[in-house]
């Protein structure tokens, strides 16, 4: 019976044994590595019994708080998986001269770039963004959770399902080979015939769905919870960014959804929107895709110019210089960028009008970036600087980021953009922004609210190495590709003929080193500031003496966030409390309201990962089984009547009681 | 003996011409007019920008030390957080920046668009009256470049020469996919796409050989897909064609078919003779036999399009040969291109070949003879 053909085609699609790559050592090691530890891990939550716990207090949990700290577990573990691609490239880029081949053959190497372009932005960059967003945001505004809970806890689970269906194509199949925005005709049917395409659509498909629901439940909790008193402008600047975040997303991510669509129609049906045949017009893919793509990077640096804000202002001991001018120039780039979006694609022939408009449109973006620069400095000026670990982060990518400001200008310029294009100039200049600008502000922003979260700090000793490591690989890794960029080098080459290149690759090689050192002491200071918790444990729930409304409520946050909502006169409302000698209410606790944990985000989200990887390959029956489970368990979640539940005031009152004590011992 | 001392001798070479040729920023000392202009507005733009950048770092830094919290001599004011004047600095300072570089930006962008004829030779000479522009006509191929010179009636593959201060007006297109044409030391880089055509004008001015490159990811074959410019004396270039003439082939249809097939690391080759209508034919997507041309079919709509009859024509405008496949197609570049004369669309092809060389006239009954045989094989599958 199995041997039947026609039945295995049935079942299995396009699956075969071949799609396993067991003959790629370098594939074979890293999944019997992924598997032992798998294992390991599975065993030691079983020997443990921790599946109860996981499952009621985490995969099921509509806790914002617990959803943004999964959100960035997600996205450090696929930073790992990012970053391997980045060794590789480097090792590869370092070794291929003189008729080496390096590590990878070009059809394994075009996958290693692809993957690593697109789990870095869709899936490091991206979680750990809005992981902070969900984390933080409701408690500064001082809200006890999200708009639409459920919603929050299934866009988690709809990211980690796209994350998992592009670690899949690691192992079962293929990833893509097209760079990371599969530009066709080379993605197209004819030219990537194989899953590799597919499992890039599905895996951006469903991540994207989760994207824009928690774009649409952010912008709605920053709209309509907002503690009383907490006027627009009297917002922490953080949630300010993170309002504009989420305008873009929803704005931006149908288009993405759009296009792909598009493409997966070509592909799947036969379509022609994009194709070279009857009249298919691979150019207006690519200008749909960076309409999308260009408010994307302002998606990314946004919130990481609202951590920045907040940190320089908390640990200079200062009010944040010129708000209401960061508030308009966070504003103002929102706004442009949908109209700059035709600077990725210059040499694609437009006429010389459409293409100085687009130079210009980019080139004013600098000018409220660069007055959020004059703030933070101007922030810092008559401040008393402490150089915690968050701090120090933020000074790095004043320098960092103004360099990387500086060349993203020049290649604004189009005739200039003709000859820097697509080199390693270029690649030197978004790593400038994106290392320099959103990852210098999203560890500083780890290291800022960890003690937030955990109620503990991180250990500054190993936060310090870390920083030093990533700020001195950063400018070995890159610099040398700015050199390589005039040298007239060019982005994605497997092999290279001309030898005098190589040193500079071994030196960019080195730098990744460091920068690997540096996420090795990252993950150091995890496991030591666990062990040293007590040592480092902050009761007061303001370590830093912050001076936004997440620093008055205890470390880690109750449940409920806050037992009386707060109420709000100032920005920095709680330097503002504790300078008017704000007494915190001891007695009088209410029962609160709170939304109750379900499991239907995750289960729908498993359903979603089988429907992708039913139609990615090709396994009609699967397709329609898990669509119709799909809808039959969305349908089913509406008649769960029991979503909600109240904390009675006895609980409440314990809780409030510890903290009491906790404070009173402080004194 | 010779050539093992020979190779000694380069290896000791090698780290010096590594650190000698390391400063060769060929974006930066280019040899071409149109290049040397691109160059000239990086530093202006640079040396524009660092007017601002310089005091912001020094700034930061400053403050950063200045103001640090070991540092109790130093004002601290922490309610200070506004200053209309200073605000007015921090955003005007910028902005008169960005005024001078986008009336730079619009300028240039207009003086430098590479659809745009040339106006000198360099800085100092303005084009002769009597010169004749060099017309070359570029084609990406998977993975290689081929260059038709169609007033000197020869074509190349993977090499390019031109002589030097003669404009030359190049006409870009692909057979498959995206590319990008460029030659740093000439101009900056276009696009080559498939089925459409883009322009670049430049000229080179010192004699040398330079090198060119595709700098859009095109597939596997892309790291190799790479051309050296040679810019001539006009003797020198002279030399060159008769030198293409006497050793090269001839290129027809039947030659592009095979050569358009994918490979990688392709020699030079020289071809003696070019079909006049090659590139038409390739920029129009109709190189091979059957293929309805774009151009064609823009202008069957143009005239109101061919109404019921146009379902006849769907098969001779699927360019990319086979229809999808269910079974996966292999992974690598052989397979694909052992697909690529696309068997199942062959039978319509073998009917049609006679009706080649229809006109625009007789579009309304195009393909009627081939209507059985079109819809036979090419089950679309998905």
């Amino acid at each position: 019976m199995f041997s039947n053909p026609d039945l295995l085609k049935f079942i299995f699609g396009r699956l075969t044994l071949e799609s396993i790559p067991y003959h790629e050592p370098i594939l074979v090691a890293t999944f019997c590595g992924v598997a032992v530890g798998g294992i390991a891990m599975l065993a030691l939550i079983t020997y443990m019994k921790w599946w109860g716990p996981l499952w009621k207090d985490w995969i099921t949990s509509v806790d914002h708080k617990k959803i943004g700290i999964m959100y960035i577990i997600l996205a450090i573990v696929m930073l790992l998986r990012g970053f391997a691609d980045a060794l590789m490239m480097r090792a590869q880029q370092a070794m291929a001269f003189n008729g080496n081949e390096g590590i990878f053959p070009p059809h394994h190497y075009d996958q290693v770039f692809t993957a690593h372009g697109v789990i870095m932005i869709f899936f490091v960059a991206m979680p750990f963004v809005t992981g902070f967003m969900n984390f933080v945001v409701p408690l500064q505004i001082g809200a006890r959770d999200v708009s639409f809970p459920f919603l929050n806890n299934f866009s988690f689970w709809m990211t980690t399902a796209g994350a998992i269906v592009v670690m899949i194509s690691l192992f079962v199949g293929e990833f893509a080979r097209t760079g990371w925005l599969a530009y066709p005709p080379l993605s197209g049917a004819e030219y990537s015939p194989g899953v590799g395409v597919d499992y890039y659509i599905w895996g951006l498909q469903v991540a994207g769905v989760g994207t824009t629901l928690s774009g649409i439940n952010l912008i709605a909790t920053i709209v309509k919870m907002r503690a009383p008193g907490m006027s627009f402008m009297k917002m922490p600047v953080f949630t300010w960014t993170s309002l504009c975040t989420n305008i873009l997303i929803v704005a931006t991510f149908p288009i993405l959804t759009a296009t792909l669509v598009l493409l997966s129609l070509d592909r799947y049906v036969g379509t022609n929107f994009f194709t070279n045949d009857l009249g298919g017009n691979p150019m207006m893919y690519i200008n749909l895709i960076w309409i999308w793509g260009h408010p994307e990077v302002y998606i990314l640096v946004l919130p990481a110019f609202g951590i920045f804000s907040e940190v320089v202002a908390t640990f200079s001991g200062k009010r944040l210089f010129g708000y209401a001018s960061m508030v308009y120039a966070t504003c103002v780039i929102m706004i442009l960028s949908y109209l700059v979006w035709l600077h990725h694609f210059f040499t694609m022939g437009s006429g010389a009008s459409v293409n100085a408009f687009f130079g210009i449109t980019t080139m004013i973006i600098s000018i409220p970036t660069g007055a959020k620069i004059f703030n933070w400095l101007f922030t810092m000026y008559r401040g008393r600087i402490r150089y915690e670990v968050p701090m120090l982060w933020t000074v790095g990518f004043m320098v960092t980021f103004v360099i990387g400001g500086m060349t993203g200008v020049m290649l604004a310029v189009p005739p200039a953009d003709f000859v820097l294009h697509n080199s390693l100039f270029l690649i030197a200049h978004f790593h400038n922004v994106i290392i320099g600008g959103v990852l210098f502000g999203l560890l500083a922003g780890v290291n800022y609210w960890f003690p937030k979260a955990f109620g503990f700090k991180l250990d500054p000793f190993w936060g310090k190495l870390s920083f030093w490591f990533w700020l001195v690989g950063f400018y070995f890794a890159f610099m040398p590709l700015y050199v390589l960029g005039l040298m007239g080098v060019t982005r994605r080459m497997s092999q290279f003929e001309d030898p005098s290149l190589q040193i500079w690759f071994i030196i960019a090689a080195f730098g990744a080193a460091l920068i690997a050192a540096g996420i090795g002491c990252f993950l150091i200071q995890l496991v030591v500031s666990y062990i040293k918790r007590e040592e480092l444990k902050d009761e007061t729930g303001d370590p830093w003496n912050g001076r936004t409304l997440e620093w008055s409520t205890s470390s880690p946050p109750p449940d409920y966030n806050f037992a009386f909502t707060p109420v709000v006169h100032d920005h920095d409302s709680w330097y503002d409390m504790k300078n008017r000698g704000y007494e915190r209410p001891v007695k009088g606790y209410r029962p609160i309201h709170m939304p109750k944990n379900t499991g239907a985000g995750a289960i729908l989200s498993a359903l979603n990962l089988v429907l992708a990887f039913a139609l990615i390959w090709y396994m009609w029956w699967l397709v329609v089984v898990s669509f119709v489970a799909i809808l039959v368990v969305a349908i089913g979640h509406t008649f769960n009547y029991k979503r909600d539940f109240y904390i009675t005031a006895e609980e409440v009152t314990a809780e409030e009681n510890k903290r009491t004590e906790l404070l009173a011992k402080q004194v | 003996m010779f050539p093992t001392l020979k190779r000694l001798c380069q290896l000791s070479m090698l780290p010096l011409l590594a650190a000698l040729s390391g400063c060769d920023l060929v974006v930066m000392s280019p040899s071409g007019d149109i290049a040397v202009q691109q160059r000239d507005l990086i530093v202006v733009s640079v040396v524009l920008m660092l007017l601002i950048i310089v005091p912001v770092l020094f700034l930061t830094l400053y403050f950063a030390w200045h103001y640090r919290k070991s540092n109790t001599t130093a004002k601290y004011d922490p309610e200070w957080h506004h200053s209309t004047r200073l605000e007015v600095v921090i955003w005007a300072a910028p902005l008169a920046i960005i005024i001078a570089l986008g009336a730079i930006t619009w300028i240039s962008t207009h003086k430098l668009d590479p659809y745009r004829p040339l106006d000198r030779l360099d800085a100092e000479r303005n084009i002769p009256a009597d010169a004749k522009p060099l017309t070359v006509e570029v084609v990406a191929l998977d993975w290689k470049w081929l260059f038709f010179y169609p007033e000197l009636g020869i074509a190349t593959v993977n090499e390019l020469a031109a002589p030097i201060d003669v404009p030359i007006n190049f006409k870009l297109t692909s057979s498959s996919v995206m590319n990008s044409f460029y030659v740093p030391a000439l101009a900056g880089q276009i696009y080559a796409m498939p089925g459409m055509e883009t322009k670049l004008h430049a000229v080179i001015n010192k004699e040398g050989v330079y090198d060119g490159f595709s700098a859009n990811y095109s597939g596997p074959g892309f790291s190799h897909m790479r051309f050296k410019f040679h810019g001539l004396s006009n003797d020198g270039f002279n030399a060159w064609v008769a030198q293409v003439k006497q050793q090269g082939t001839a290129l027809n249809r039947d030659t592009y078919l095979r050569l358009e097939k994918p490979s990688e690391k392709e020699p030079i080759r020289y071809y003696a003779s070019a079909d006049q209508d090659l590139y038409r034919a390739i920029l129009n997507m109709c190189a091979t036999p059957g293929k309805m041309c774009v151009d064609e079919m823009m202008h069957i709509d143009m005239m109101g399009g061919a109404g019921k009859e146009s379902q006849e024509n769907r098969e001779k405008l699927k360019f990319d040969g086979a229809p999808i496949d269910i079974n996966l197609r292999g992974h690598g570049p052989e397979e694909h291109s052992s697909s690529e004369p696309a068997p199942a669309a062959s039978a319509p092809v073998a009917q049609n070949t006679s009706s080649m060389d229809m006109t625009h006239g007789n579009h309304s009954m195009s393909g009627m003879d081939m209507s059985k045989g079109g819809d036979a094989p090419a089950p679309k599958t998905n």
